[in-house]
């Protein structure tokens, strides 16, 4: 029992971290329908330029603050100088441009940072609560406590906001939104500050946990890119769904079969889900969007 | 990816023509392809900056045979694909002397036909035994292998009385290779392998495989053999669950880095290492003493970073290869490639290197020390 007890603690910890991950490609898809490659580099960045701060000597709040709002501007200035130019090309182009600009964000921060791994302290102490013979580290509280607060936040800002549901309306049809008066420019600027500060975000809840390097971004993006589409893309509680039940999976396969399969059965699953229903657990049909 | 490195300078090299004209020979080239960016980067980039710093200082002290020491570098961006044809651009294009590295075990495997078919001296500076075993003519290497690591780990365990250990290992290259060795090598050494589990190089978090080991009754030790921050997060999260068996890493993580990233978890952790890491710990009669503390303070004063073991093997071939050039009198292939074989007593940061025909490595088991971590700090265990 208290096997089973640690594995889901461990499966909820990994599910929260691939979720905000999953998360930012939600909201990018939402908006533009293109799938943001760079995102798992805003996570990446988010990680690496708090620990920077901290080890430079600020204190942790100040730095963690300061890593979001820099991956805001950076989410801000890719959309500026990569995206927009190009927002008339197709979807294709545009999702290749997203992985030209992931790489050059790691080359970056590969030559700027350092290419070796860095970690942040724990938010709150690194004593372990012993949970009914588990145990389970206060920052996965952290992860899954600001991965809720973040889903219910997004979940008004879409349903609430006029700027919510403008990104919502633009997703649907850009040319009747821009006739209703929506600032189709905004909109995609804003989409991308907020899924890369929703990155940094979760970059600086993971590094303390995970550590991070210049390279952690490739596969914390490609984790998150396969809860989304297992989730299905676009949709909040999807991305949320999609995030806890690939951590789950692949615990449980570690733990019960072997961790030599860790890494397949999720993949496995989400192919045999794609099959049976393609927009994925809770995507909505194109039509049924807004 | 294709930088050329040309460290002897041309005004440099002008101005050593035009004060000794007996410098005007043309340059030994040596040839090198390191991974000095991408994942193995850790690893390339030491060995990289070590080259070009020993054969600068070379140089300044007259060069080896009167003639200047050039080094011809490519970077193979940890594509292990890449290394073949830079191998092959050494040998035909640049026509270089001698190639040292091969960062990684793949990389130096890619370039051992050319450089046998090419009959040209081979240091490599990647770990795995298949390198030397079978012997090959003009193949070298100078790390310790993965075997050799589980070896002096068997032996720790048998003077605490410890044989049944729970085994977790990297998908990595390193990690598989040696689970590989330890699992070969563990029966004879009588060691019981009780849990064998993996984890990515990438992983966030290992409870999962640990919960299974705590749950194994009658474990006694836990063997991680993984490379840069995977094995970190291993020894996060054995701390977390509140598992006290004795702990053991591989020489992979025998860096700062790894104190560092894993903070207080890693207090008694233990692992093989070469001496370089303990440099100022080891006693003033250790043969090794001199060599290791002038690579460090040579390497941390010119590049204002902590020396890692990698960097060290890097020295450890190029000056193999002088050595051999100094004994051999020339430089010719042939000539050169016996000299290296007949390698005695040659004192690196690696340990005491004594070559012989079916042994192109050299190193034996005292050229690991057996280190705890104590106080966030290297102490040598015996």
């Amino acid at each position: 029992m208290s096997q089973f007890l640690q594995l889901l603690f461990s499966g909820l910890t990994v599910g929260a971290t691939y979720a905000l991950s999953a998360l930012g490609f939600s909201m990018i898809y939402n908006a533009s329908g293109v799938i943001n490659f760079a995102q798992g580099e805003f996570i990446m960045l988010g990680g690496m330029v708090a620990a920077v701060l901290t080890a430079s000597g600020l204190p942790l709040p100040l730095a963690v603050l300061a890593a979001i709002v820099v991956v805001a501007l950076v989410g801000l200035i890719v959309e500026k100088l990569a995206i927009e130019p190009a927002r008339d090309a197709d979807i294709t182009s545009i999702i290749i441009i997203t992985i030209g600009v992931s790489m050059i964000v790691r080359g970056v921060v590969e030559v700027t940072m350092g290419k070796g791994s860095r970690a942040l302290p724990h938010f709150s102490g690194e004593t372990p609560i012993a949970l009914g013979g588990a145990t389970l580290l206060p920052q996965s509280l952290w992860v899954m406590a600001v991965t809720a607060v973040v889903v219910a936040g997004l979940a008004v800002f879409f349903g609430r906001t006029r700027l919510g549901k403008g990104i919502l309306a633009t997703a649907h049809n850009r040319l009747a939104a821009q006739l209703v008066g929506v600032d189709v420019k905004k909109v995609l600027l804003t989409s991308f500050g907020l899924a890369a500060a929703l990155g940094a975000v979760g970059g600086v809840l993971i590094a303390p946990i995970a550590t991070t390097s210049y390279d952690a971004g490739l596969m914390l993006g490609l984790k998150g890119f396969v809860a989304a589409t297992f989730g299905g893309l676009g949709s909040g509680v999807g991305a949320i769904a999609g995030g806890v039940l690939l951590g789950l999976i692949e615990t449980m396969t570690a733990g019960y079969v072997s961790s030599s399969y860790k890494d397949a059965v999720p993949f496995v699953l989400v192919l045999v889900i794609l099959v049976v229903r393609p927009r994925g657990l809770f995507g909505l049909g194109p039509s049924e969007r807004v | 990816m294709q930088k050329v490195v040309k460290t002897a300078l041309a005004a440099l090299s002008f101005a050593a023509v035009t004060a000794s004209p007996s410098l005007a020979a043309d340059p030994i080239k040596i040839g090198s392809v390191l991974s000095a960016t991408g994942p193995a980067a850790f690893l390339g980039e030491p060995e990289a900056k070590t080259l070009q710093l020993y054969v600068e200082k070379v140089n300044a002290a007259g060069g080896l045979l009167g003639r200047k020491l050039e080094l011809v570098t490519y970077d193979d961006g940890s594509d292990a694909a890449k290394a073949n044809g830079f191998a092959k651009r050494l040998i035909e294009d640049d026509k270089v002397d001698v190639i040292l590295g091969g960062t990684t075990t793949g990389a130096t495997m890619g370039m051992v036909p050319l450089v046998e078919k090419g009959e040209i001296p081979f240091i490599s500076l990647a770990g795995a035994v298949v390198i030397v075993e079978p012997t090959k003519k003009w193949v070298f290497k100078t790390p310790h292998t993965d075997r050799m690591a589980a070896e002096k780990i068997f032996a720790d365990m048998k003077k605490r009385g410890l044989t049944k250990l729970a085994l977790v290992s990297e998908t990595s290259g390193f990690g598989q290779s040696g689970r590989k060795e330890t699992i070969a090598s563990a029966a004879k050494a009588g060691i019981e392998i009780v849990a064998d589990e993996t984890y990515g190089p990438k992983d966030t978090d290992v409870t999962a495989q640990l919960t299974k080991i705590k749950g194994l009754a009658g474990t006694q030790a836990i063997l991680v053999f993984g490379l840069g921050q995977g094995p970190a997060i291993v020894t996060k999260n054995i701390a977390q669950l509140g598992i006290t068996l004795p702990h053991y890493e591989s020489h992979g993580v025998a860096s700062e880095e790894y104190i560092k990233l894993s903070g207080a978890a890693a207090e008694g952790v233990r692992l093989p290492a070469a001496a370089l890491i303990v440099a100022d710990a080891l006693p003033a009669s250790d043969p090794q003493k001199p060599v290791v503390t002038g690579y460090a303070k040579a390497y941390a004063d010119a590049f204002k970073s902590e020396v890692s073991t990698f960097g060290g093997h890097a020295y450890d071939a190029l000056m193999i290869y002088a050595d051999a050039v100094k004994r051999a009198g020339t430089t010719d292939k042939a000539k050169v490639r016996d000299a290296i074989e007949a390698t005695k007593g040659f004192v690196g940061t690696g340990g005491v290197v004594n070559m012989k025909a079916d042994d192109h490595m050299g190193l034996d088991l005292s050229a690991f020390r057996m280190l705890e971590i104590k106080g966030g700090k290297w102490t040598l265990v015996d």
